[in-house]
This record gives C-alpha cells, structure tokens and sequence, in this order.
C-alpha cells in the first residue's frame, strides 16, 4: 500500500501532493488495478493532515476516473497510469543512474542536477512540439 | 446549513482598550479553522467569548445558531482546551475521565479509555507527573470525549516540542475524522496550519484582517516582483497589501480575483505562510513589529 508524504516547504497544496503521489505510483507500476489506498483515517493519523485534504484528493483523483469509492470499504484503483513504457523503465532507469553518477562526478549538486535536467527536458520538448 | 461560528460587529472590551472590536465571521461547520494572530491580538478573547466565558460588550456570537453558555445542551455541544492545556496536578488519569463523565452528559467513557491507552498511559499516573505532550493529549482527551460538534482549543501545542506538536495534531486529526467535529484551532505557528486547517483566520491588534478558505486565500493571492515602479497601473480589482522598493526593484503583495497580465511583472503565487506574513506586517508601524514565530 501506498504511504504518503507531506512538504510543508513545497509550496504545493495539500491536497495537490497527495494527488500528485498516487498518480506518481500510478505510473512507475507501484501502484495496481484493484489495489486498495490507505482510508482516511489512515492518512490523517500518519502524517497529521486535515482529512478533507485526504477526501478532496481522493475525490480528485475519482474525477480524473483513477480510482473509485466503495461504500463502507474504501477507495481502489480503478485505472493505472503505467503503459507499454513499463519494461523500459528498468534499464531507462540504470543509464539515468549512471549519468547521476558522472554528474555529481563533475561536481554538480543536486540543485543544478534538478536545472540541467529541466532545462534539457523543456528545450528538448519545445524542439518535439515545432 | 447553520455556520458552526456566526460573529456580528462582535466587541470585547477591557477598561478602554478593545481586546476584540468590529468582528464579523461566519465559519461553515465542518472546517478545522486555524486562527492566527501576534500575541495579544484577540485571540484568547475571541475563543473565549465563543465558549461563553466571557461576555461581548457589542454585538452577537452564536453557535450553530445558539448564544454560548445559554443551555446545558448548548455547552455539551462545544469542547475547550484552554491555554497550557489545564489538568489538575494531583488527580490520576482515572480521577480527570471520572470527573469528565459527571459533568457531561453525552460522556463517551469507551472513547476517552482508549485513547488513554492507545496513548499507552497509565490511568493510575497523576497530571502531574505527566510530560507537557501527555497532559497536552489528556485534555484533549476530556474535550473530545463529551463528543462535542465544535472542538475551541487555545494555542494547544505552543508549548511541545515538534514530536508531542506532531502526535498531537494527529490525535486531533483522527478525531475530525471519526467524529466529525469542526475545530477552531489557535496558534501563532503557521507551519502547522498548513497541515491541518483548510479555513484561516487572520487576527491582529483586535480585529480581523483576513477569513476564508484556505485553498482560495492562497489560488487570490501572488507576489509580483520587477523593476522599480510605483504601484499605479494595476488593474481596479487588484488590491496591494504589501510593497517594497529598492534602487531597482519592486515587490509587491497583492489579492486578486482576476489575474495579473502585465508581462513585466513576475508573478508568483504566494505561499499560506507569507501571505499571514503579509497581513501581519502590513497592519502594523515599523515599530512594532508583530510577534509571530515562522518555524521550518
């Protein structure tokens, strides 16, 4: 089962976060059709969080057809997010380790790591769209 | 739907200084509003006033719909934590449930027994040989067991440390969840807020400068930063709370509904603990600086 997080610090909303968690697990695969999320109570008491978050998240992601509620029982994936891409994750996932490694090799830290690679990604995606 | 809270020009005054003045809200029930403020500006008396343990000297408080202290059932009603989370030293665990399910007729000894044992507290163990963050949880305990629709608790975790703040705000968590209850929640840290409140409250120097919910207050709010200009030429419906100035630049606070669309603005949206910020300092001199803690 999933186990959320929260930071504070992020600047992203509550509720934002924990979205953005199960759609995360959604697409690497850690997340299944039919796998059940933590109920409410489980969340507020893990991580101290108001549970009209967790419930406005959980209906978020209800809207978006991800998962769906079950009177009485709780809520459960409906739909996973991972694709055909699944098995290239694996190896994708090595080379981009490796490619970590070369960098902080360099002396990059991790704050420069994080802007070269969004940099790359935007202007990569800007040169797909034209 | 009744508000859980309903203010009108509320005034509370001790000799001439109003401690609370001019005061209207009207808080959905359901929401676990947190109500910040420096010390000293109305905080305390605005619980207060709310539990009936004082009286307004202008205008209404009611709680879903009902005047404080106005019937046995209407204080049934409505749980207190006070400041320092007040227990009495020499009673045990077991004496302060004892006394609770006297004084309350909706007691819920079941409830109130196990927390007292999920906490792993003894019931033998007098107050005062409890931890702050264990006598924190064991007036929580007694508010929360009278099953109450409105939880007041007044600055609850001031004094505890991150871990007894944490395991506490999960307590009451857990209660909002099983019970249903609506909380007003006072404090002057706003890292906690953020957690678990969706409704703020913004008091300073006895007056209220900002409510609402709280996903809204942060989607209408945005720090605007530039090359140095005066505030003239933002649209009529953008309203300034804040500026700054140097040599170069401008940083400005500002409430909108709209958007800003001036490309030479950089807009960012403001976080829930700088846009407290930006009310606090903008209601007070330079002099007087508000006394809130920001803590990471």
């Amino acid at each position: 089962m999933i186990e959320f997080h929260l930071d504070t610090r992020s600047g992203v909303a509550p509720y934002q976060q924990v979205v953005q968690q199960v759609r995360h697990a959604l697409r690497l695969g850690l997340l299944q059709v039919d796998e059940q999320l933590p109920t409410v109570k489980e969340v507020v008491k893990a991580i101290a969080i108001n549970p009209n978050t967790v419930l406005k998240a959980y209906k978020e992601l209800e809207h978006q057809g991800l998962v769906a509620a079950r009177p009485g029982i709780g809520t459960f994936v409906i739909k996973t997010l991972s694709d055909d891409s699944l098995p290239a994750h694996g190896p994708l996932r090595q080379s981009l380790q490796r490619w970590l490694e070369r960098a902080r090799g360099a002396g990059l830290d991790e704050e420069s790591i994080e802007a070269l690679f969004r940099d790359v990604l935007r202007s990569s995606s800007v040169e797909g769209d034209a | 739907m009744t508000a859980a809270l309903e203010a009108h020009s509320l005034g509370k005054r001790y000799g001439n200084k109003w401690a609370l003045a001019d005061c209207s809200l009207s808080i959905p029930a359901g929401r676990v509003v947190g109500l910040v403020g420096p010390n000293g500006a109305g905080k305390s008396t605005l619980l207060q006033l709310a539990v009936g343990l004082l009286r307004p000297d202008v205008g209404s408080i009611a709680l879903f719909g009902e005047q404080p202290g106005s019937s046995p059932e209407q204080l049934a009603r409505v749980g207190f934590v006070g400041q320092d989370t007040p227990t009495y030293g020499g009673w045990s665990i077991r004496d302060h449930l004892w006394f609770g399910a006297q004084m309350n007729p909706g007691w819920d000894q079941v409830l109130a027994e196990g927390r007292i044992a999920e906490l792993g507290l003894d019931p033998r163990q007098k107050a005062r040989q409890l931890s702050g963050g264990q006598r924190a949880q064991l007036a929580l305990t007694l508010a929360v067991a009278k099953r109450p629709e409105l939880l007041l608790l007044d600055e609850p975790v001031a004094a505890l440390d991150p871990l007894a703040r944490r395991e506490f705000l999960q307590g009451l968590m857990e209660v909002v969840a099983d019970q249903r209850a609506s909380v007003i929640l006072s404090s002057h840290l706003v890292s906690d807020l953020e957690r678990v409140c969706d409704y703020l409250v913004v008091l300073v120097d006895s007056r209220v400068r900002v409510a609402g919910e709280i996903d809204e207050l942060v989607a209408s709010h945005y720090r605007l930063s530039g090359p140095r200009r005066e505030r003239g030429g933002l649209p009529g419906n953008v309203e300034v709370l804040d500026e700054r100035h140097t040599d170069r630049q401008s940083t400005l606070v500002v409430r909108t509904d709209g958007q800003v669309l001036d490309p030479s603005w950089t807009v960012e949206q403001l976080g829930l603990e700088d846009l407290v910020l930006a009310y606090m300092t903008h209601a007070v001199g330079e002099d007087r600086r508000p006394r809130l803690e920001v803590r990471a």
